[in-house]
């Protein structure tokens, strides 16, 4: 284990090395950042005082040899908007991106699973048909709209849900988070649901797939014809084999809920990453998208890491290379 | 789903008793400062923002007249020194007094912010402040300086005790944001809120609000559902499409009038070969838009009205000039210039393009409202009067590094373009020094003129209006250099004047501002 631990780290950083290249590289092409940072209504000098201050007159691969040194010490560069670390800014908004995740992800598995493992035990009956056909729905409609259309029904016709922003955090157990108050909570289901119905709607065909499959092994025949209650049935010997595939998405779509955010978070004005990188690209923030894209990697190399060893708890055939 | 439904219902009962109070407001708005530094970031919505907390030298209002903020009289008691005499008896938010010492520390302080990605640099170079006594500054230029109190409206005054050795961090987190303000600082979470709260020591009209909450919400949609739901009480930019829907809406009340902002258009004037135009048989062609009988065909042939009723749902102005009537400087002899195709064929004819020629129009597609639609409705105009025209928009990030040095040698690419102006100094000096005067790098001139249109005339009229300190005879020269720049060379073509969009719930009522910025002073009962 510790060996392939090991293996999978190295690979990951030069997987990081090769992204900051080209992410930075990228990023230079485009534009320039400092017609959108300075007043119109600077005159020639200051429009070079800026130029040279941000570093921007230094060719392309003096700016990445700098950057890959002050990377190795921490420091992956300031914001040229905020004059503060891009770091900083990114880990300061982390919470309320991951806060929005987990929740969203929570409403993926906890209605995902049920409705999908339902609607794959009875796949004839019009509840199901209307499960998969709201599935699919869910697949195909952008995230943008459904956000709009979810708070002119739920905020501005109803008045039930807040439409905007993050509500009130408080701290349990050392973690700040808004699912920790009532006002938070009601902040977070609009924006967590919107974010939630791609993968909510994965989980359901995911689930009853695996259902259709299962459902037909001799194993289940077997279980029956031994006289275990269908519960029994679903609960240990249906529900344990179907987990596999759905870990799997769900792992590496976790890593997607983070990084693809930004539509949510910009319709919701949620104060997380995805806000902040928008922004940023609008604005031309190059420290603050390099910095966010080599985390975003980072993460997703971790959930892989994390997937492949779940895999050998929930499946005992499944082995890793190196454990003896 | 019932269990959901349940869900919704009782997290919605406890939301709702925890409505706001009605002395509390919360602002939806398009674009969050960058810092709460008044000095870092010298640009739109930090300089809009500043002003809750801190004072300036010069207030300035809607319409960007001055009036008397921490100074209470300005003068001009030589022709190259200026004397300020400042307000008694203020206050900073930590109690200690305001003195001249605060503005030379702020002068000081302003010049050298770390990092700044725009600075006041430019406002306050060239000029030596001196303590006269307590309550009076004297600023000495080297040559006469008209623009003084413009100037001063720009830069906020902070604490000398609590500013030394600030940094931005320190002003972003509260531990040196004192200023003189109707509001004090509470606190800013990025990206999700800013916190103020009334100073009850403010020496001008108490604040109307006991606390008020901005919340950035970039979206338009967004921003709107915000305040029609009633999380938010007051929002800005309002976007055009909306306008008219909302105007039936007995639940919202809008505000908005003209901006200082005009949308005009650059041509080349400094090359033969122009890249972006070619003869009809795709050849090359001298640059027609060196004539300025094309240049006045080009106007003739745009319906200026078709653009504010069509493309700008009616939410702007037509321009004739580079401000609207009632800034200081503008002319009051020019018109906008009237639609009328068939003399602009004419005119092309007699300057030697009977047949038009091709081009492409470049613009942005998200910096001004509606900038792309403009740019494919101008195409069409051309189009009838022959001229061949394609549109190119782009983001501005990429348009506006192209449009002022993407061609060699630095200098802008495109041969037509469409762009936007807002005078800061609220005074027709500062679309003609920046957009119509030569471009001059060892002046500091001309820094915006991406058509390098050049007139001796106009440099000297432009050269003395700046150096004209008696206000009327400095508007006369500001109002001759417009009626020679646009009216008769065409330097630049004005389409309209944008109009900005603020709505409030019922109740409540914005004056518009010129500047574009969103303060709440400007929020009242009604």
């Amino acid at each position: 284990m510790t060996a392939f631990i090991l293996r999978r780290s190295l690979q990951s950083i030069i997987v990081l090395l090769v992204m900051s290249l080209i992410v930075f590289v990228g990023v230079n092409l485009v534009g320039d950042p400092v017609d959108m940072l300075i007043n119109p209504e600077a005159d020639q000098f200051e429009i070079d005082r800026v130029i040279r201050e941000l570093g921007l007159d230094r060719p392309v691969a003096e700016q990445y040899w700098y950057f890959m040194i002050n990377a190795f010490q921490g420091d992956l560069g300031r914001s040229f908007v905020f004059g503060e670390p891009a770091l900083k800014l990114i880990i300061q908004r982390m919470p309320a991106t991951m806060e929005l995740a987990l929740f969203s992800l929570f409403i993926a598995i906890s209605f995902g699973i049920p409705l999908g493992v339902y609607a794959g035990l009875k796949p004839t009956s019009k509840i199901s048909r209307t499960i998969m056909a709201s599935s699919i729905l869910g697949f195909s409609m952008p995230t943008f709209w459904v956000g709009i259309i979810l708070i002119m029904f739920f905020s501005v016709n109803l008045g039930w849900l807040p439409s905007t922003g993050r509500g009130d955090v408080a701290t349990y157990f050392g973690i700040t988070s808004s699912i920790f108050t009532l006002d938070g909570l009601s902040h977070l289901f609009l924006p967590a649901f919107n974010l939630a119905l791609f993968k909510l709607s994965s989980v359901i065909r995911l689930a009853r797939a695996g259902t259709r499959e299962v459902i037909l092994q001799d194993y289940i025949k077997f279980a029956r014809a031994k006289g275990l209650g269908e519960g029994r049935i679903i609960r240990v010997h249906l529900l344990k084999n179907i987990m596999i595939p759905i870990v799997t998405v769900i792992g590496l779509e976790f890593g997607s809920l983070i990084a693809f955010s930004t539509v949510t978070e910009t319709v919701f004005a949620w104060p997380g990453m995805g806000k902040l990188i928008i922004d940023a690209i609008y604005n031309l923030d190059r420290p603050i998208v390099v910095a966010y894209l080599m985390i975003i990697v980072l993460i997703f190399v971790t959930l892989n890491l994390i997937v492949d060893i779940m895999y050998s708890f929930l499946d005992p055939r499944v082995r890793i290379k190196g454990v003896s | 789903m019932k269990l959901t439904r349940m869900i919704t219902i009782g997290i919605a009962a406890i939301g709702l008793s925890f409505a706001a109070n009605a002395a509390d407001l919360r602002v939806g708005l398009q674009s969050e400062p960058s810092s709460i530094d008044p000095h870092y970031h010298n640009l739109g919505p930090n300089n809009g923002f500043a002003t809750h907390i801190f004072g300036a030298l010069v207030g300035s209002d809607e319409n960007q007249q001055h009036y008397p903020d921490l100074a209470v009289s300005w003068k001009p008691v030589d022709d190259t020194t200026w004397e300020f005499k400042l307000r008694q008896g203020v206050k900073w938010h930590d109690g200690s007094p305001f003195s001249a010492d605060d503005v030379l520390f702020t002068v000081e302080r302003a010049q050298n912010v770390p990092n700044s990605p725009s600075s006041f640099v430019t406002y306050l170079k060239g000029k030596t402040f001196s303590k006269i006594d307590d309550h009076t500054v004297h600023i000495k230029t080297e040559k006469p300086y008209p623009l003084m109190p413009n100037d001063m409206t720009t830069v906020k005054i902070i604490s000398a005790k609590a500013g030394k050795g600030a940094s931005t961090e320190d002003y972003n987190s509260g531990k040196a944001a004192i200023g003189t303000g109707p509001y004090k600082f509470v606190e800013w979470v990025p990206g999700d809120r800013i916190v103020l709260e009334r100073n009850d020591d403010y020496f001008g009209a108490k604040a109307a609000f006991d606390k008020v909450t901005f919340k950035p919400i970039k979206s338009g949609p967004a921003r709107i559902s915000a305040l029609l739901a009633g999380d938010v009480d007051f929002i800005d930019n309002v976007p055009p499409l909306d306008v008219a829907r909302l105007k039936k809406d007995n639940s919202v009340q809008l505000s908005g009038g003209p901006s200082n902002r005009v949308i005009y258009l650059h041509m080349d004037q400094f090359r033969e070969d122009s890249p972006h135009i070619k003869a009809k048989d795709g050849g090359a062609i001298k640059n027609p838009l060196m004539d300025v009988r094309v240049r006045k065909a080009i106007s003739m042939s745009i319906n200026r009205d078709a653009i504010v009723d069509r493309v700008m749902e009616g939410v702007a102005v037509k321009a004739g000039q580079l401000l609207p009537a009632g800034f200081h400087g503008v002319s009051d002899k020019m018109k906008p210039e009237a639609y009328d195709p068939k003399m602009a064929k004419k005119l092309m004819a007699e300057a030697g393009y009977p047949d038009g020629f091709k081009m492409v129009v470049h613009g942005p597609n998200d910096r001004y409202i509606n900038d792309a639609k403009i740019a494919e409705a101008l195409a069409q105009m051309l189009n009838r009067v022959g001229i061949d025209a394609s549109v190119e928009t782009m983001t501005k990030a990429v348009y506006f590094k192209r449009a002022s040095r993407g061609g060699p040698d630095k200098s802008p690419e495109f041969s037509f373009m469409v762009l936007g102006w807002g005078a800061g100094s609220g005074e027709a000096s500062s679309p003609l020094k920046a957009l119509l005067h030569t471009y001059d790098k060892s002046k500091g001139l001309g820094a915006a003129n991406r058509g390098r249109h050049t007139d001796a005339e106009v440099d000297t009229l432009i050269q003395k209006a700046l150096a004209t300190v008696d206000s009327d005879a400095r508007g006369k020269l500001l109002a001759a250099a417009t009626e020679k720049a646009v009216g008769e060379n065409y330097g630049v073509i004005p389409l309209h004047y944008q109009v900005n969009t603020w709505a409030a719930k019922a109740g409540y009522k914005y004056l518009p501002r010129t500047d574009e910025r969103t303060i709440v002073m400007g929020l009242s009962a009604n």
